[in-house]
């Protein structure tokens, strides 16, 4: 049965990882959404009206995942990591509060608006609700990732005695943490290049089947549109990435040390791209080998000292004895871990696949957008594996990089300040847990398959024929709505 | 007690009423399917059915913002009682949010495929989700009231059967009629032809109903824990409530809903204020109850929510109320367009 523990994580990761397949696709394919929405209100070209409703079609079909695993996710800090909730609620829940009245309402609203607004409210209102759902997601993540970056580098708090739990000193220093400054562009340029990326694998594969057709220069449109979103954001997904190594290093190096598997200090450390044997230390094989590029993306130098596991085990030990010291033995129990050191393997390739599904993306975009040059329609039969793979490559790379940024904080669940272990709801049986775990697994994939099925019925059909929303303006009392559920 | 403790109680009171009067009327709704959207033929049944979703299509995501919003709430001002209250209702919450998502989906998806199996599927999942949820959450909020098995160290000891009591049981019940109701006048008020008409007459029935289950929930409920408010919130809700009844048999329909509305939201200040100065009492002479002041955040974070809500709050009820007034209009079968879904 393993412990309460133990299955508590496999559900946590399993409904957050689910969860964030959804999140970063209604980010980014809001935003295009909204451009194309924006365009039809400026020119009134038929083609931005396609794809404005073509587009919110699948945009919808994906948010209402998203929407309905997100629920999940705000109780079950409380249901499976209520001594979690009391010990850092005071800071912790604050942003998730914000979140709900600044974000979810918004984006509710407006999404709720938007899908129902079509010959029922002025156009350019109408635009503007997709744009506000659009800030929704974004102010979402914000505040989402300032309760996560709590969790990797914690600051803006003091430990009460009286009370035995951290509390807020500081909400400005929680909301400006470092760590947040630069996670909040990295996820955030990681969704458009998510939202880009499955705009161009959708009209990509539209493209190259209709060629020929009228539709033809619509679905350029789209794939050229969608491939310059994902470009752009991916250099905004390395820069904000390579800042990010750098902090990491800074607050928490043993997650930068785990993600080479880098054992002994090293200066010149080299970064390694593939590596066969044991990642126990003794044995790894680095097949490709770039000398110095570690200590780069840790240091900014190639000559920089990237601390290594076996002393930063010290090091993390000797942080929490300290700890442990100032605060007393409640404290003392919350910082306790047998071995500070995060499960290497995980890290090592969750860091590479995220890196490697993020420049495939990258290249997939280029290659689209020179391919559709000039109206040229791309012929190769493996350009449908572009179409195929563009949409789902960044997607993963999102979750590899969560998986690596959540895994390599391990045992910690607050960094330096309560492990995991400690943080579970102790009042939840194993049984219970498990109960859930299977009702949310079960209920997820019977979810995704018909998800994915209704997607792709979707996208089959593709953009529908124009038919001029003005016609129906003149409408009496009784006219048929243009849409309704 | 401080006094931001005690606002931000009132504060998370107002948010469950907010939850109860919004997303009540999408529950009844959604629940009444079977009754009220049924028609002459099954073209009209289809017609009907997708004339009272689309009264709440621009609203039910919104309104089930506010059980987000009070969870939040809960866990920034009140972290012990979201992590006792959570962890405690461990498999009513699994529950809930099953019936949550599942109807949710069918909101979405329903109208995506011109099918009859699977327009019939979804039904089943917005029906049985707009039942359980709102019996569940009923179920809830008057165990939390009752009082339940908590230690000295804030924890729940109790099972899955100790929230199974029969007054717990009935406060889910009377949740349930009240919803029912509130939906059904929502949809006197939304729509036009056959499901209004049907609506009313359905809504004297319900709302008789939820009279007789509220009165003997709260009675029992004040009995037990009451103050003299909470007796004052009992009369009034009781009165709004036969008031609501008394309009919809006159054809009033934006009194009736009205009526339901102050109904479910005194029906949660009566919890709210047979609850004070507690959040969740306990049962046991050994435990220790969570009250507003054991519970609560520190006074920085209640001042930061504070300001928060005061600046956020208003704006939200602009933008919502703005939602109510752009989908003014009362629909028909005549509005329903034909559908062009995906095979």
């Amino acid at each position: 049965m393993g412990s309460s523990l133990d299955v508590a994580r496999w559900q946590f990761a399993i409904t957050t990882v689910y969860h964030f397949l959804f999140v970063p696709v209604t980010i980014g394919m809001s935003a295009v959404v909204a451009y194309f929405h924006t365009q039809w209100v400026r020119t009134h070209r038929p083609e931005y009206y396609r794809l404005t409703k073509f587009l919110g079609k699948l945009f919808l079909i994906n948010f209402a995942l998203g929407l309905v695993t997100g629920i999940v996710q705000e109780f079950q800090f409380g249901m499976n990591w209520s001594d979690y909730s009391r010990f850092v609620g005071d800071i912790f829940g604050a942003p998730l509060a914000f979140e709900a009245l600044l974000a979810f309402f918004l984006e509710s609203t407006f999404l709720g608006v938007w899908i129902f607004g079509w010959g029922r409210i002025p156009e350019k209102l109408h635009a503007s609700t997709m744009w506000l759902t659009h800030i929704g997601t974004v102010l979402s993540a914000y505040f989402i990732l300032a309760a996560n970056s709590f969790m990797q580098n914690p600051v803006g708090y003091r430990f009460n005695p009286e009370t035995g739990r951290a509390e807020m000193a500081d909400f400005v220093a929680v909301l400006t943490n470092k760590v947040q400054l630069v996670t909040f562009p990295h996820v955030l340029f990681g969704s458009y290049m998510v939202g880009g990326a499955v705009v161009m694998g959708v009209a990509l594969w539209l493209l190259r089947r209709d060629a020929g057709t009228d539709d033809e220069p619509v679905y350029r449109k789209a794939v050229r549109v969608g491939a310059v979103v994902s470009l752009v954001a991916s250099l905004g997904v390395v820069v904000s990435g390579d800042v990010q190594g750098k902090i990491m290093t800074e607050v928490q190096p043993m997650k930068m040390a785990a993600a080479e598997a880098l054992y002994e200090t090293t200066d010149n450390a080299p970064f390694s791209v593939l590596s066969i044997g044991s990642l126990d230390g003794s044995e790894a094989t680095r097949i490709i080998e770039v000398p110095g590029l570690l200590s780069f993306l840790g240091t900014g130098s190639f000559s920089g000292t990237v601390d290594g596991i076996d002393e930063l085990k010290d090091s993390e030990r000797a942080m929490a004895d300290e700890v442990a010291a100032q605060y007393g033995p409640d404290v003392a129990r919350l910082v306790a871990a047998e071995d500070y050191t995060p499960i290497i393997p995980v890290a090592y390739w969750t860091f590479r696949l995220m890196m490697g599904f993020g420049f495939l993306t990258m290249l997939f975009a280029g290659l689209a957008l020179w391919a559709t040059r000039k109206s040229a329609v791309p012929q190769a039969r493996w350009w449908t594996w572009v179409a195929v793979l563009t949409p789902l490559l960044p997607v993963l790379a999102n979750s590899w990089g969560w998986i690596f940024t959540e895994m390599g904080r391990q045992p910690w669940l607050v960094y330096g300040l309560m492990t995991t272990a400690t943080g579970v709801s102790p009042s939840v049986s194993v049984g219970e847990v498990w109960v859930s775990m299977v009702v949310y697994t079960l209920l997820y994939a019977a979810l995704a398959v018909v998800e994915v099925k209704l997607f792709l019925t979707y996208v089959r059909k593709g953009a529908e024929p124009f038919v001029d929303p003005a016609e129906h303006a003149d409408a009496d009392e009784d006219a048929p709505l243009q849409f309704a559920y | 007690m401080d006094t931001l403790q005690l606002v931000w109680f009132g504060l998370i009171g107002l948010l469950w009423a907010g939850y109860l009067v919004l997303e009540g009327f999408d529950f009844g709704v959604g629940a009444l399917l079977p009754s009220l959207g049924v028609g002459r033929d099954a073209a009209d049944t289809e017609k009907r059915r997708r004339v009272m979703l689309t009264t709440i299509g621009p609203h039910w995501d919104g309104n089930e913002v506010w059980l987000l919003t009070a969870g939040g709430a809960t866990f920034a001002a009140f972290p012990e009682w979201y992590a006792t209250m959570f962890s405690a209702f461990y498999l009513p919450l699994l529950l809930v949010l099953v019936a949550l998502i599942v109807r949710n989906m069918g909101f979405e998806y329903r109208h995506k495929r011109d099918d009859d199996t699977w327009r019939r599927r979804w039904d089943l999942a917005i029906i049985g989700g707009s039942v359980a949820a709102p019996f569940l959450v009923g179920v809830a909020l008057t165990n939390v009231v009752r009082g339940l098995p908590i230690d000295a160290d804030l924890e729940y000891t109790g099972t899955l059967f100790t929230l199974l009591n029969p007054l717990s049981l009935l406060g889910g019940l009377t949740v349930l009629a009240l919803s029912l109701t509130h939906g059904a006048f929502f949809l006197a008020l939304k729509t036009s032809g056959g499901v209004r008409e049907d609506a009313r007459r359905t809504g004297t029935t319900l709302g008789l109903v939820t009279a007789g289950l509220a009165v003997v929930t709260l009675l029992w409920l004040g009995l037990a824990t009451g103050s003299v408010w909470s007796w004052v919130t009992t009369v009034v809700a009781a009165v709004a409530l036969l008031a609501a009844i008394a309009a919809n048999t006159k054809g009033r329909e934006g009194w009736a809903f009205t009526g339901t509305a102050v109904t479910a939201a005194t029906v949660v200040a009566t919890y709210f204020l047979a609850l004070y100065p507690d959040v969740m009492p306990t049962t046991l002479a050994t435990g220790q109850s969570l009250t507003i002041e054991n519970a609560s955040s520190s006074p920085l974070t209640l001042k930061i929510m504070t300001g928060a809500a005061l600046v956020f709050t208003p704006i939200v009820l602009l933008y919502t109320g703005y939602t109510y007034y752009a989908f003014r209009k009362r629909i028909g079968t005549q509005h329903i367009p034909t559908a062009v879904a995906v095979k």
